[in-house]
C-alpha cells in the first residue's frame, strides 16, 4: 500500500466511525444510567434514516432542507425514545433485567413493522448532501466532501457530550447514576425524569447517527439488527458507560474495517488471504481480543455492585415424570388425528423446544446469558448438511455427528466466554455467533454462501412427515430430558450454586469456570442437535439459522415462557412458533402483532407465561382456601 | 523461624505486605494461630483487616511475605486450592447459595470435598444427607434444613455459612466479621458456638470483629492492626491494658 492509499483508507475509516460512534454513545449512555440493554437502539437508528429520507423529500433537496431534515429526524427519534421509556420501560424497571430485554425485543418487532407499513419493503436511496456532493482531492485521490464533514462531526459530538456531562447539573446526575444508581435515588433525585431525559438524549444520538448516513447508505429494514450488533461491539470494546471509550472503539473498528476493504486480497507465502472478506468479522475479532485482555473494555470499569440485590432466584422444582409421560403420550398421538400441516409445525416446535431449553439451561440455572445461542443451532444445522453433502456420510450419521461439531465450536467459543460475566459475556456470545454467521455467509464454495445448502433430505425410511416427526420427538425429547436430568445432578446443582454466589462456590473448592465451560459445551452440542434435526426436516438451510434474529427468537421463547421455570422454555417455544405462524398467515405485519402480544405479556406477567400462570393459580387457590 | 517449630501451629504469617496504588494497606504483618485457639484480629475501619484476610485464603496475592498452613507455603494458591488444604471461610457479607435449601448448601460443600460434583446423571442431594444434618445440628439449623437460603434471617445465614465452613473438616477457620449485622445476643451465641466447636475439633480460628464484647469474651488472644501495621498482641487482658491500643481506639483517631 502506498502512503496515499493508507491516508485515504484512514479517512474512509474515520468517516464510517462517526455514525457508529453516535449510535454507540447513545447506547452506552442509556445502559450506564438505566442498566437496560436496549436492543431497540438499532431500530431508532433505522428510524433516523427513514425519517431523514421523508423529511428531505418534504423540505426539498436544498442545503437548508437537508440539514433541517437531519436535525428534525434526530429530534423526532428522540421523541420515539421518550415514548418507549414512558410507555414501556418505566413500568418494568423493577422487573428482572432479562424481562426488560424481552420488552426491547418486542419494541424492535413493532418498529420494524411500523417502518414496513410507512415506508414499504424497498430500499430507499437518499439524496447526496446538497452543496457537499463534490469530492475533494487529497494526495491525488478523491474523497467525498461529505465524508470529511462526517469525520469532523464525531469529535464535535464527543466534545458536546463531554461538556454536557462535566459542566451541567444533568451531566453530574448522569455520571453519578452511572456509578451508583441506588445512591442517586436515595439522595432524592427524580429517577423517572432522569431516565426519560437520558433516553431522549441517547435516542437523539441514535437518530442523528442514522440521519447522517442517508447520503451514504439506503434506508432498509435490516438495519436495526445490523447496527445494534455493531453498536454492542463498540460499547463493549470501549467499556460500557464510557462515551470516550465508545469514540475510541468506533475509530479503531471503523479504521480496521476500512483497511480490510482497502487491502483486498493479498498473497502471503503462497496463501491467498482475502482481507475484504474479513470486513464482516474484523470487529468481532477485535472485540474478542479486547475482552480477553481487558474484561471491562478499553476504558470501562467493573460494574458497580448493586446493593439491593434482586429477589433471590426461586428454587427449581424437578419435573414430574408422570406429567411428562402424559405429554409424551399426547405428542405421540397427535399425528394420528392431525393433518400434515400440524405435524410439520409440531416438528418445528419440537426442534425449537430443545433449542430454547438448551438456551434456558445456560442463561437460567447456569447464569450465563447468551445473545448468540443461534451459533450452535446453526452450526449444528450446517454440520448436518455438510456431512451429508460434502463428506457423503449417510443421513443418520450426519444427524448424530452434527451435535459433536457444534459442541466442538462451543469448546473454543466457551473457553473465551466463561472468562467474562454479565453483559460482557452476553456480548461476546453475540460476537462469536456473528463470526460464525459471516464465515458461513461468505464461504460460497463450501457452505453455499447466502443461498445456503439445498437438498439435505432425510433417508427414505425417515422421509415421511409423520415418521420424521417421531424422529424429531425422539431426538429432541431425549435432549430435553437429558438437560433437565443434568440440572438436578451434582453438576447442575454446582452450576446453580455458582450463579447464586461465585464467591462462595470458589470458597468451597468449586472450579466454577471449569463447570461453566463444560455446561457451555453441553448446551452447544444439544442446540446443535436441535439445529441438525431442524435442517433435515426442511431440506435446506440458510445463514439465517445463525443470525441474530434466530438468537433473539430463542431469547424470546425462553423469556416468554419464564426463565425461572423449567417448562417455561418449552411453552414459550410452542406459543411463539404457533402464534407467529398463525399470525403470519393472516397479516404481513405479524411482527407488530407478536411485538404487541409480547409487550402485553411483559406488562401483565412479569414472570413469564408459566411463572405468571403459576402465580395466578396460587392466588386462586389461596382465595378458595 | 522454621516451620513446625511449634507442633500445633496451624497458620503462620510472616512479613505480609500489600499495597494498592500508593496506599500501603498491610505492612510487615506477622502472627501465628495454633490448633484450638481463637485469635481475634481487630482494628479500626480501614486498618487492613479484610485485606489481610483475603491474602490468607488466596483471594488476594500479597506483594511480599509468607503464609504457611501447617508448614506449607500457600501464597499464590487460588481460594479453592486453599480450601482443599483445610481452610474454611465465612464472609463479612454472607455468601450462600440462595436458591438452594439449607441442607443442599451444606451438601454442596460435602460433595465438593469428596470430589463428587462432576457427576451429570446422579441425583444431587441423595448422598451426604446424614453428614449435612449432623453439621446443621451442630450449628442449630437442623429444624430449618429444608428452607431455601434466600428466605432465611441474616443470623441464620451466618450459621449456615459456619456449617459449610466446617464441612471439609478444616484445620483453620477464617471468619471475616462473623457477627456483622446480627443482634447483640445472637453475636455472643454464634461466637460461643464457634469457640465450642473449635476447641472440640481442635480447629484454629482467626476472626475479625468490631464488637469488643464479643472479642474480649471469646478470643484467647488478640492482635491489633492499625494503618496496616500490627501495633499490639497478647491475651485480652494484655491488649486491654496496652497504651497503643487505647490510643487507637480512644485517642481521637476515630
Amino acid at each position: 500500500m502506498t502512503f496515499a492509499s493508507i491516508i485515504i483508507q484512514l479517512l474512509n475509516g474515520l468517516a464510517a466511525a462517526s455514525s457508529l460512534f453516535l449510535v454507540s454513545a447513545g447506547l452506552s449512555l442509556i445502559f450506564g444510567v438505566t442498566r437496560i440493554v436496549n436492543f431497540a437502539h438499532g431500530s431508532l437508528y433505522m428510524l433516523g434514516l427513514y425519517g431523514a429520507y421523508s423529511l428531505i423529500e418534504a423540505l426539498g433537496r436544498t442545503p437548508f432542507g437537508f440539514w433541517s431534515a437531519v436535525i428534525l429526524a434526530a429530534l423526532a427519534v428522540g421523541l420515539v425514545g421518550i415514548a418507549i421509556e414512558v410507555l414501556v420501560l418505566r413500568r418494568i424497571y423493577r422487573a428482572p433485567e432479562l424481562f426488560q430485554l424481552l420488552a426491547t425485543f418486542a419494541v424492535v418487532l413493532v418498529i420494524k413493522d411500523i417502518a414496513l407499513f410507512t415506508w414499504g419493503a424497498e430500499d430507499l436511496v437518499g439524496p447526496r448532501a446538497p452543496g457537499l456532493s463534490m469530492a475533494v482531492e487529497i494526495l491525488g485521490k478523491r474523497i467525498p466532501a461529505y465524508d470529511l464533514l462526517l469525520i469532523a462531526i464525531g469529535p464535535v459530538v464527543l466534545g458536546v457530550m463531554w461538556l454536557l456531562l462535566t459542566r451541567t447539573r444533568w451531566g453530574a446526575l448522569v455520571r453519578a447514576a452511572t456509578q451508583d444508581r441506588e445512591m442517586v435515588g436515595a439522595l432524592g433525585v427524580d429517577q423517572a425524569k432522569l431516565f426519560t431525559s437520558v433516553f431522549f438524549v441517547g435516542s437523539v444520538l441514535a437518530g442523528l447517527g442514522g440521519a447522517l448516513q442517508i447520503p451514504r447508505e439506503p434506508a432498509n429494514l435490516e438495519l436495526d439488527l445490523a447496527i445494534i450488533a455493531d453498536a454492542f461491539v463498540i460499547t463493549v470494546v470501549g467499556g460500557l458507560g464510557s462515551i470516550t471509550g465508545a469514540f475510541l472503539a468506533a475509530v479503531i473498528i471503523g479504521v480496521a474495517k476500512a483497511f480490510c476493504i482497502g487491502i483486498g486480497t493479498v498473497t502471503w507465502f503462497g496463501f491467498e488471504i482475502s482481507f475484504s472478506k474479513l470486513t464482516l468479522v474484523v470487529e468481532f475479532l477485535i472485540m474478542a481480543v479486547v475482552l480477553v485482555a481487558r474484561p471491562y473494555g478499553l476504558l470501562g470499569k467493573p460494574q458497580a455492585v448493586q446493593r439491593i440485590a434482586a429477589d433471590p432466584v426461586p428454587p427449581l422444582t424437578a419435573p414430574s415424570w408422570k406429567i411428562a409421560l402424559v405429554w409424551v403420550v399426547l405428542l405421540l398421538g397427535v399425528p394420528l388425528v392431525a393433518d400434515r400441516y400440524i405435524t410439520i409445525m409440531l416438528t418445528d416446535i419440537v426442534c425449537f423446544a430443545l433449542f430454547a431449553v438448551s438456551l434456558h439451561f445456560i442463561m437460567g440455572p447456569a447464569g450465563m446469558v447468551s445473545f448468540g445461542h443461534a451459533a450452535y443451532f446453526g452450526l449444528g444445522a450446517y454440520a448436518g448438511g455438510l456431512l451429508l453433502k460434502r463428506a457423503g456420510l449417510p443421513m443418520e450419521a450426519a444427524l448424530l455427528l452434527a451435535p459433536l461439531c457444534a459442541g466442538a465450536f462451543a469448546v473454543v467459543y466457551g473457553w473465551f466466554c466463561v472468562r467474562l460475566s454479565g453483559v460482557y459475556l452476553a456480548m461476546l456470545t453475540l460476537a462469536f455467533a456473528q463470526i460464525s454467521w459471516s464465515i458461513v455467509f461468505q464461504w460460497d464454495s463450501f457452505t453455499g454462501g447466502s443461498n445456503g445448502l439445498f437438498g439435505i433430505w432425510p433417508s427414505a425410511w425417515l422421509a415421511g412427515k409423520t415418521t420424521y416427526y417421531y424422529l424429531a420427538l425422539a431426538c429432541c425429547g431425549t435432549g430435553i430430558a437429558l438437560l433437565w436430568r443434568v440440572l438436578f445432578s451434582p453438576f447442575g446443582a454446582a452450576l446453580r450454586a455458582g450463579r447464586d454466589s461465585p464467591l462462595r462456590a470458589e470458597a468451597i473448592g468449586i472450579d466454577l469456570r471449569g463447570f461453566q465451560w463444560a455446561a457451555f459445551v453441553l448446551v452447544g452440542a444439544l442446540a446443535g442437535l436441535a439445529g441438525s434435526v431442524y435442517a433435515f426436516s426442511k431440506g435446506s438451510i440458510s445463514p439465517s439459522t445463525i443470525s441474530i434474529g434466530q438468537s433473539t427468537d430463542g431469547l424470546i421463547m425462553v423469556l416468554l415462557g419464564g426463565v425461572e421455570t423449567l417448562t417455561g422454555p418449552v411453552v414459550g417455544a410452542a406459543v411463539y412458533t404457533w402464534v407467529r405462524d398463525a399470525v403470519a398467515r393472516h397479516t404481513e405485519f405479524w411482527r407488530a402483532v407478536m411485538g404487541g402480544i409480547i409487550l402485553l405479556i411483559v406488562l401483565l406477567f412479569p414472570q413469564g407465561l408459566v411463572g405468571g400462570l403459576k402465580a395466578l393459580f396460587l392466588r386462586w387457590k389461596e382465595a378458595r382456601a | 523461624m522454621s516451620s513446625g517449630s511449634m507442633s500445633d501451629t496451624v497458620l503462620q504469617v510472616e512479613g505480609l505486605h500489600k499495597a494498592f496504588g500508593g496506599v500501603q494497606a498491610v505492612a510487615d504483618v506477622s502472627f501465628a494461630v495454633s490448633a484450638g485457639e481463637m485469635l481475634a484480629l481487630i482494628g479500626p475501619n480501614g486498618a487492613g483487616k479484610s485485606t489481610c484476610f483475603n491474602m490468607l485464603n488466596g483471594q488476594l496475592v500479597p506483594d511480599a511475605g509468607i503464609v504457611r498452613l501447617a508448614g506449607r507455603d500457600i501464597v499464590g494458591l487460588r481460594p479453592r486450592a486453599v480450601w482443599r488444604l483445610g481452610v474454611g471461610r465465612t464472609f463479612q457479607i454472607t455468601a450462600t447459595f440462595a436458591s438452594l435449601s439449607v441442607r443442599e448448601n451444606v451438601q454442596m460443600a460435602l460433595y465438593s470435598h469428596a470430589g463428587r460434583l462432576r457427576s451429570m446423571l446422579q441425583r444431587f442431594g441423595a448422598a451426604f444427607r446424614t453428614e449435612a444434618d449432623a453439621l446443621l445440628a451442630q450449628v442449630g439449623m437442623l429444624d430449618q434444613a429444608d428452607r431455601t437460603c434466600g428466605v432465611l434471617a441474616y443470623g441464620d445465614l451466618k450459621r449456615v455459612e459456619l456449617a459449610m465452613a466446617l464441612a471439609n473438616d478444616p484445620r483453620l477457620l477464617l471468619m471475616d466479621e462473623p457477627t456483622a449485622g446480627m443482634a447483640p445476643r445472637e453475636r455472643v451465641e454464634l461466637m460461643e458456638l464457634t469457640a465450642t466447636l473449635a476447641r472440640a475439633r481442635n480447629i484454629a480460628v482467626l476472626f475479625t470483629e468490631h464488637d469488643m464484647d464479643v472479642v474480649f469474651s471469646q478470643a484467647d488472644r488478640i492482635i491489633v492492626l492499625d494503618r496496616g501495621q500490627l501495633i499490639a498482641g497478647g491475651t485480652p487482658a494484655e491488649v486491654r491494658a496496652n497504651p497503643n491500643v487505647r490510643a487507637v481506639y480512644l485517642g481521637g483517631t476515630h
